[in-house]
């Protein structure tokens, strides 16, 4: 069994975002990129298929600042192969993304594809039903439990309300994952840098990239909500005494029989 | 091509999901702006009762075992027949469980521009996308050719996409749906030994900022304070500090109590559109730029972990008063 897993990096929400001077992308000069959180469920739940049965894991990113370090930690998890697709990503959207990474993946020919079920900074879709779709693959998004049967993969789909639905895949297939069956496990900053000196990442190079199959965008804009809620301040003494009135208003608050 | 706008009715287990109706009020502006006839595609099996209260112009009806729930390998089949025959202006599809599922791989297939996310349109008919968890918006223009949106709650209200006369069901036949790779097994209901968060009034809900397990006990201190309860968003869930009937948010549970604490939760969009029922919501996270101060009705950029002791005696001292 061979399983392989798309990695990116996002823009990191915790710090402050801009849109470039232009008025229709996002200012990157500043911007701290991370790896995308379900990316990162994608790759526990590859390793924990690896760890159930003899399935070969490779992880493939492509080359944002930052990204050796995720590869290395892939790898120090158990990844069995890191793969850093480069060239110029700065202005990329998914669709360009699935075509390539498709072509790379049509070489590797795996059994299963897993990715996140979304990025914060999709803009034309998530990667997962593009990339599918380029491989003439089905595809399963929202999905919180994997398990491996011969050609088969049966998976646990979230829809709202708690609801779970078990399906059956015929494999190859694509896979976005919402969460892996348990936390993504941490690792050691000083097995990260073992793994540094004794694994390489196989850097292949992308030819152009073909980021059609988004409209234009005209223009791009901090979010400006028309209501923002009423800002309570002061020492916590005093916030909490503003609450408390708060919940005294909304009649929450029962009086303790004495 | 058609000035057409056609719109993915969501279903499951025989309920039309919310988004539908957003997406059929949001589709009603685009028909009026480009003149058009609004249609809503229904893919079921022997599911035309759903249809009632679906305000649309037509309902496109596809009938087949094979979509009797959805599975994604037979929708693109279904979809990619109906859009190439009607070639449509626009396509809205849930940014959902489903229409996420489906919507960029009809994009791939057919070749035509998708834009995911959409909140609204504006009155010249431009979409009005959020990304980055909801702190920018990108604006654009419909492409030249058939156009895919896949749609966020938020922007129109449910009520105007039902209609008390139903639609015009015109039949479509659906293509030949055979060796499908998906297949439904079973639906598994959520744990019923839980509470049903989505019936408490009073909900103390943690996220990200409560940074780890142990801290949990603050927000359950103030849950029994004020006769509440915990419950968290995403993160906090896959940590597995909480059990997923705790979850609030897209893929969990849609809640409206009295009063919504959210503690260190940065107000993602798949959680805000899970909690705007609520009738007063108090944020509580350092972030002053956190989209959740947007739609909280209180706010307040003081460390939880500051507060919540002095707020849960201060909540006994009015009890005892």
């Amino acid at each position: 069994m061979k399983i392989v897993v798309f990695v990116k990096l996002v823009p990191d929400l915790v710090e402050e975002l801009t849109v470039d001077p232009g008025g229709t992308t996002l200012d990157t000069t500043w911007l701290r990129m991370i790896i995308n959180e379900f990316d990162d469920h994608a790759v526990e739940q590859a390793i924990l298929l690896k760890e159930k049965t003899s399935t070969q894991v490779i992880v493939i990113a492509p080359d944002f600042d930052g990204v050796d370090e995720v590869l290395f930690t892939a790898c120090a998890k158990g990844a069995d192969q890191i793969i850093k697709l480069t060239g110029d990503f700065s202005s990329i959207n998914n669709h360009a993304l699935a075509r390539a990474v498709a072509s790379r993946i049509k070489i590797l020919q795996p059994d299963l594809v897993l990715t996140g079920v979304q990025a914060n900074n999709d803009i034309d879709g998530s990667i997962g039903p593009a990339l599918a779709a380029c491989l003439n693959q089905p595809f399963v998004g929202y999905v919180s439990g994997v398990t491996l049967e011969d050609n088969t993969a049966i998976v646990q789909k979230e829809y709202p309300g708690g609801v779970i639905a078990e399906m059956s895949i015929t494999l190859p297939a694509v896979l976005g994952i919402q969460a892996a069956e348990q936390p993504p496990r941490y690792v050691a900053v000083s097995k990260v840098r073992q793994v540094m000196k004794t694994s390489n990442i196989d850097e292949q190079p992308l030819d152009e990239l073909d980021n059609s199959g988004f409209p234009e965008v005209t223009r791009m804009f901090q979010s400006e909500t028309s209501a923002h809620a009423e800002m309570i301040t002061g020492s916590p003494d005093e916030i909490a005494d503003r609450l408390v009135s708060v919940f005294k208003e909304k009649g929450i608050l029962q009086r303790t029989n004495r | 091509m058609s000035q057409d706008i056609y719109v993915l009715i969501e279903h499951n287990q025989g309920q039309v999901a919310e988004i539908s109706y957003v997406m059929l009020a949001a589709g009603r502006q685009l028909a009026g702006i480009h003149g058009s006839q609004l249609f809503a595609m229904l893919l079921g099996y022997q599911a035309q009762g759903l249809s009632l209260d679906i305000a649309a112009d037509k309902l496109l009806y596809i009938d087949h075992p094979a979509l009797k729930e959805f599975a994604q390998d037979a929708y693109l089949l279904t979809l990619t027949e109906i859009i190439k025959s009607r070639q449509p202006r626009v396509v809205l599809f849930g940014n959902t469980t489903i229409g996420s599922d489906i919507a960029g791989a009809v994009s791939i297939a057919l070749g035509l521009d998708l834009a995911s996310s959409c909140r609204y349109f504006t009155s010249d008919g431009k979409f009005v996308s959020q990304i980055c968890g909801g702190k920018i918006m990108a604006e654009g223009n419909l492409s030249s050719g058939t156009t895919l949106l896949t749609m966020v709650p938020g922007g129109y209200k449910p009520e105007e996409g039902q209609s008390e006369h139903p639609p015009v069901i015109e039949n479509f036949s659906p293509p030949v749906l055979d060796n499908l790779r998906i297949k439904n097994i079973k639906f598994i209901q959520p744990e019923s030994f839980d509470i049903d968060i989505s019936k408490e009034s009073i909900l103390i809900s943690v996220g990200r900022g409560i940074q780890t397990r142990d801290n949990l006990e603050l927000a359950e201190n103030l849950a029994n304070s004020l006769g509440g309860v915990v419950c968290a968003s995403r993160p906090v869930i896959d940590q597995g500090w909480l059990p997923t009937t705790r979850l609030v948010g897209k893929s969990g549970k849609h809640v409206k109590p009295k009063v919504y604490i959210a503690l260190g939760i940065s107000g993602a969009p798949e959680h805000v559109e899970a909690i705007t029922g609520s009738e007063t919501i108090i944020a509580i996270n350092t972030d002053p730029k956190a989209p959740i101060f947007d739609i909280a009705t209180y706010g307040t950029e003081t460390d939880l972990f500051d507060l919540i002791d002095v707020l849960v005696e201060k909540v006994e001292a009015a009890k005892a008063s």
